[in-house]
C-alpha cells in the first residue's frame, strides 16, 4: 500500500466526513453567525482536501487554487459582518 | 523516511480538521464556536499543506504554501473577531459565554458606583 493509496482511502474519506458534519451545523444553524462561520470552516477544510488531492495527483498547479479559496472566504468572512452589523444599525 | 513524515502530518492534520468538525457540530454557543473554527481548523490545515511541500520538495511549492500557511495565520483571528464582534453587537443568543460576560460588566459597574 503506498502512500497515495493510504492518504486516497483514509485521509480523504476523514477530511469529507467532517466537511459533512460542518455541513449539517450550516443547514442547522441557529443563527446567520453560526451559518457564516459554517462557512468559513468548509472552505478551511477546502483548502486542505485540495492539498492532500495535489500529493495524490502529483500536480502542484493546485496549491494556486488553494491560497485563492483563502483569499476568497476571508474576504466573505469580512463582508458578511460589515453587512450584518450595518444590518443591525439600520433597524 | 520521506513517505512516514508525509503519512505523520497529513494524518494529524485530518483528524485536527475532524475535531474542528466535531467541534462546531457540539459546542454549545456560537462564540465557541468561532473559537473551534480559529484553532483547530487552522492548525489541521497548516498539517495537511506541510505535508504537501514535504512531498513535492521544490522551492517553488514550499514558497507557496509557507505563503498560504501564513495568509490564513493572519486572517483567521481576524475574521474571527469581526464575526464574534458582529454576534455581540447584534445581541446573539445568550449563551453561557456571554451570560458570564454580562456578569462581569455588571460587577465593573457595581463597583465603580
Amino acid at each position: 500500500m503506498s502512500t497515495q493509496d493510504y492518504l486516497q482511502y483514509v485521509i480523504i474519506p476523514i477530511l469529507v466526513l467532517s466537511e459533512f458534519m460542518v455541513f449539517i451545523r450550516f443547514l442547522k444553524g441557529p443563527s446567520v453567525i453560526d451559518r457564516v462561520v459554517a462557512l468559513d470552516l468548509v472552505v478551511t477544510i477546502g483548502i486542505g482536501i485540495i492539498s492532500i488531492y495535489s500529493i495524490i495527483t502529483e500536480t502542484s498547479n493546485f496549491l494556486d487554487i488553494a491560497m485563492i479559496l483563502a483569499l476568497i472566504a476571508f474576504l466573505g468572512t469580512v463582508a458578511f459582518s460589515y453587512y450584518l452589523e450595518k444590518r443591525n444599525k439600520n433597524d | 523516511m520521506t513517505d512516514f513524515f508525509i503519512i505523520l502530518l497529513s494524518t494529524s492534520g485530518a483528524l485536527f480538521s475532524l475535531l474542528a468538525a466535531i467541534g462546531i457540530i457540539r459546542m454549545p454557543d456560537t462564540y465557541l464556536r468561532i473559537s473551534v473554527n480559529t484553532k483547530a481548523a487552522t492548525l489541521g490545515v497548516g498539517l495537511m499543506l506541510a505535508s504537501a511541500a514535504v512531498f513535492f520538495q521544490d522551492f517553488a511549492v514550499t514558497t507557496r504554501v509557507q505563503a498560504i500557511i501564513i495568509f490564513v495565520l493572519l486572517t483567521a483571528p481576524v475574521g474571527a473577531h469581526l464575526i464574534g464582534r458582529t454576534s455581540y453587537f447584534t445581541g446573539n443568543g445568550y449563551g453561557k459565554a456571554q451570560l458570564l460576560m454580562i456578569l462581569k460588566e455588571n460587577t465593573i459597574s457595581n463597583l465603580m458606583n
